[in-house]
């Protein structure tokens, strides 16, 4: 535990590090590889951004991600594509069961994305350019020389358009963000854990590094004697004599997801009779947050590890609101991180925490949720379509276009924790034990298995009966979306440097 | 209260059998891969009022060869069809509800077993007698029947679309008057036929008894032992500690077409169902440590976690632990609410410590120390190692499909506040805040 600023961040692409807030023009070019040797030349030498911090804030940022097709086309060998994880070698949209867990059915099933869906509209690579404003263009000429237009082929453009600090449906964005403990400072023993931290252990996001649970991540692992492209790889910290192709990489998540924003501020509008105020209050409580960002429940007295207690945007948790008066336990930040800790809240001395532990003493309603630790993700996403203000939206003629999120988000493991958080959080009907509603933003709205209806919105109150919002359109689309795995830069060095397979 | 009995009919099946066997038993399901139609000709599940869960397994022994890390040789293992669910009230009865309403398709099922009942056999005697009981039960409830819990469903049905109905026209902050409305409303639609509140039964005497002997009994013996367990006490740790250090490792990844023959059948809704099979660790040790913490365990669920949680886990529904080819191997079965991955989180985060008290006797669990420690904590290795000992499904069958646990206790809370009035205004808050 005293890795003490020793962190190298040299090896690590910097969007694992920053988030590149300033840099608000950005595009996001989804590739096939359409010349292998000279995707490769190219590669080599591309101007990749790592996460080292300099003096002075840089005016651009590249970064590289691969799906498992990407690298198969790059020639990494299938023994080495095995020891990525099953949901990444997978895929996003390559298993019914997958999309039925995600919440991809219906309207938001594969086969009607813009991207990602059918094989052939599944990228190789991803590129993300990130410049000041306006100077995108300038940064993609610089970079798509002759040379990278025979290496690749765009197969598909990723809008994005910064309309501010905030998403389409006019909500502040980017808040919350867990803090990845660099330094080691906090225990993952769970004896020593009992309430929220927002601290991460390094292996939760990055690969090649202890987790949440201690351990590392399965990622693959090559016997430097068998492939020696491999000597430029870090070591394997947990295996010696292995080279680690996972170490200071990460799983990206990307997925694009239509809003309907005149549809949702018309329909909240029409729930408060009109009144713009109400709605104003309806939003914020299905989001969780009020338009500016503040949240709807009181700041934490207890102190919340990773969280300066001068944050008042994000030093709370849900422990004193277990009904939902003050923020619907439904709501989507609630749903996204309910900021559990490992053990229920409240716990009082040595016994109160053994019978705590075997069950005893909290309600049937209580500890329904996994503590939130194992289930984080780190946001990147960024936003697309023109803005259209709240006041402007319910307008019965208000603008309509193509508006969304490029919702991307960074783990070390899909199925824990993307898929975890998508899954048995938002997209669940029965979200601790919450009855007929799914995510009120994100949910597809389609009913259970017997008939069971997901489409309400419960906001309780602490005066009396639930206000119960029913027949809630579907505000979110899934267009398209994509596993990819943002390999270290060492890692994009091997994949550059393999020799080409006979038969490419 | 009616307590829910268990049933289990294992029947072992020719190797030549197996391909039709499959097809014949996936011809009980709706479109859904193993989720049965309740109305199928060979076993209309939906016929049966009494029955929670049912579901047919044909138990495979796939992962036989690991023990031979012990130095021991595989056993071998013929592939079994396992016939069980949880019923309300007693089994006896239940096998005379079977003979009647699916004599035919059962025989016709077994008739490709290598144990099956003759023509002239009795069917009820048949099932009787090839009953497998199991080292350990647990019940999410003892004693929410199945009625119960559809009565319960149509009240809450009931309650929330007159609410949904007069939303505009209620006054949502006079609770008093509002419950009066609702009170109302149910006895109009009991009066209507529309609902049906039927009374608990009367818990048997016998059971009582029983019940009664064996919660006091139990724990009496065990004091009584007691010093000569305090005389074994270094005995065992000194042993166990041998055993977890020497136990030889498997760090096995299951393949991806197997994960996806499980996953198929997985979250069509917001329950799963969950079999897993396995070797047991060779020695006496083993065996009677495991043996005495099922006995436990199964103490435990009768008189202790029998009101909707088993520790801090509250998904469960039904499971349990059978030990089987005497005493060899353990085969264990869930049914659960949520997706597997949270059902093995939740597992893993909230009573990890449980899961290596029992299933750290299996091959090849991941390495434990003292027991409870290491183990399932050990993430990856755990997930890898339950998702290759688990066994698909051939059909499953849940009488509320639905419905969790929480909505099961909730509605239950719900009846209770209709049938005794609840006396403060915070109390009523509460109870509208269910519905
Ligand atoms: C179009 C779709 C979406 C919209 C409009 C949206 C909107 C928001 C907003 C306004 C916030 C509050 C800002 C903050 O706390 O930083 C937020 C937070 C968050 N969202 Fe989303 N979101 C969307 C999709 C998703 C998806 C798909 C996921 C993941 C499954 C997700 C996960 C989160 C998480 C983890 C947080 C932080 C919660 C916290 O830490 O308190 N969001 N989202």
């Amino acid at each position: 535990m005293n890795n003490e600023n020793t962190f190298k961040f040299d090896d690590l692409q910097a969007l694992l590090r920053f988030s590149h807030g300033r840099l608000t023009d950005t595009c996001f070019l989804l590739l096939h590889v359409a010349d292998v040797r000279k995707a490769k030349k190219w590669l080599d030498t591309a101007p990749i951004s790592n996460a080292t911090e300099s003096d002075s804030l840089p005016d651009r940022a590249l970064q590289i991600a691969f799906t498992v097709e990407g690298l198969r086309v790059m020639c990494v060998a299938e023994s080495v594509i095995d020891g990525f994880s099953d949901e990444f070698i997978m895929g996003m949209s390559g298993e019914e069961s997958r999309s039925r867990r995600l919440g991809d059915i219906g309207m938001n099933a594969p086969e009607k994305w813009d991207w990602g869906g059918e094989s052939k509209k599944i990228p190789h690579l991803m590129l993300m350019y990130y410049a000041k404003e306006n100077a995108v263009k300038d940064f993609r000429t610089s970079i798509e020389t002759e040379d990278f237009v025979k290496a690749f082929h765009v197969i598909h453009e990723l809008p994005t358009l910064h309309i501010g600090e905030i998403e389409p449906f006019g909500f502040k964005d980017g808040i919350s963000q867990p803090v990845i403990d660099w330094e080691c400072r906090q225990s993952t023993n769970a004896h020593e854990r009992e309430g929220y931290s927002n601290l991460v252990a390094v292996g939760e996001v990055v690969l090649g590094y202890p987790n949440e649970y201690g351990l590392y991540t399965a990622r693959p692992l090559i016997d430097e004697r068998e492939d020696s492209v491999a000597a430029c790889l870090p070591h394997a910290e947990d295996k010696t004599g292995l080279k680690d192709l996972g170490r200071n990489g990460s799983y990206l998540v990307v997925r694009q997801l239509g809003q309907d924003v005149p549809g949702f501020w018309q329909f909240l509008y029409k729930m408060s009779a009109s009144n713009f105020d109400k709605c104003e209050l309806l939003a914020a409580s299905m989001v969780g947050r009020r338009r500016d960002g503040k949240p709807l429940v009181l700041k934490s007295v207890a102190a919340i590890p990773g969280i300066s207690t001068q944050n008042c945007d994000n030093h709370f948790t849900y422990d004193f609101d277990t009904e939902g008066y003050q923020c619907p336990i439904g709501a989507h930040v609630r749903r996204a991180n309910p900021r559990t800790g490992d053990l229920p809240p409240r716990v009082t001395g040595i016994i109160n925490r053994v019978m705590k532990k075997l069950g005893f003493d909290q309600k049937q309603e209580e500890d329904l949720v996994a503590s939130t630790r194992f289930h984080r993700i780190l946001r990147r996403g960024r936003s697309y379509g023109p803005k259209l203000a709240p006041a402007e939206a319910i307008k019965a003629d208000a603008e309509v276009a193509e508006r969304g999120l490029q919702f991307m988000c960074l783990s070390a493991n899909i199925l824990r924790q993307f898929e975890f958080v998508q899954s048995a959080w938002s997209m669940s009907s029965k979200f601790s034990g919450l009855q007929n509603e799914s995510d009120p933003l994100l949910g597809n709205r389609e009913v259970l298995m017997n008939g069971e209806r997901t489409d309400q919105f419960n906001r309780p109150s602490a005066k009396g009966v639930t206000e119960k919002i029913y027949n809630l359109p579907k505000f979110v689309t899934v267009k398209g979306g994509a596993y990819f795995f943002m390999p270290g830069l060492s890692a994009v060095k091997y994949i550059a440097s393999l020799p080409i397979k006979e038969d490419t | 209260m009616t307590a829910q009995s268990s049933f289990m009919i294992l029947s072992s099946v020719k190797d030549t059998k197996i391909e039709e066997l499959t097809t014949l038993l996936s011809s009980m399901n709706s479109t859904i891969p193993a989720h049965a139609d309740p109305k199928n000709d060979l076993l209309p599940f939906g016929r049966f009022p009494r029955l929670h869960f049912a579901r047919f397994v044909i138990i495979e022994a796939h992962t036989a060869d690991e023990i031979e890390a012990f130095g021991i040789a595989a056993r071998p293992w013929q592939p079994t069809l396992a016939f069980f669910g949880e019923i309300d009230g007693d089994i006896d009865s239940f096998f005379t509800e079977l003979e009647d309403l699916a004599s035919v398709g059962l025989r016709k099922i077994f008739a490709l077993c290598e144990k099956f009942p003759k023509e002239e056999e009795n069917l009820q005697q048949w099932l009787k007698k090839n009953n497998t009981k199991s080292n350990a039960n647990y019940v999410n409830w003892i004693g929410r029947t199945v009625k119960h819990i559809h009565e319960d469903d149509a009240l809450h049905q009931s309650l929330a679309a007159y609410l949904r109905e007069h939303k505009d026209d209620i006054d949502k902050n006079n609770t008093l008057a509002l419950r009066q409305k609702l009170l109302s409303h149910v006895e109009m639609e009991k009066y209507a036929g529309r609902l049906t509140l039927t009374a608990e039964e009367k818990t048997p005497l016998k059971w009582k008894m029983f019940n009664f002997i064996h919660m006091i009994g139990v724990p009496l013996v065990l004091v009584l032992l007691s010093p000569l367990f305090l005389i074994m006490a270094p005995f065992f740790f000194i042993r166990l500690r041998m055993l977890e250090r020497s136990d030889p490792e498997l760090f096995i990844r299951p393949e991806h077409s197997y994960l996806e023959k499980l996953t198929i059948q997985e979250d069509w809704s917001v329950s799963n169902q969950y079999n897993v099979f396995g070797d047991i660790k060779p020695g006496v040790f083993r065996l009677l440590t495991l043996k005495f913490i099922l006995f436990l365990v199964d103490y435990f669920s009768r008189h202790v976690y029998k009101r909707g949680f088993l520790a801090r886990i509250k998904t469960i529904h039904f499971a349990r632990w059978v030990l089987l080819d005497d005493n060899k191997r353990a085969f264990f079965a869930s049914n659960y609410d949520g997706s597997h991955e949270s059902y093995m989180d939740d597992f893993i985060n909230k009573v990890g410590w449980g899961l290596n008290l029992i299933f750290s006797h299996a091959v090849p669990y991941p390495k434990t120390s003292w027991l409870i420690k290491q183990g399932a904590y050990r993430e990856q290795q755990f997930k890898y190692t339950q998702r290759l000992h688990q066994l698909p499904t051939e059909v499953w069958y849940k009488a509320y499909p639905d419905l969790t646990n929480t909505d099961l206790a909730r509605n239950s809370r719900i009846r209770k506040g209709v049938e005794i009035r609840q006396s403060s205004v915070d109390e009523i808050r509460e109870w509208l805040h269910l519905i």
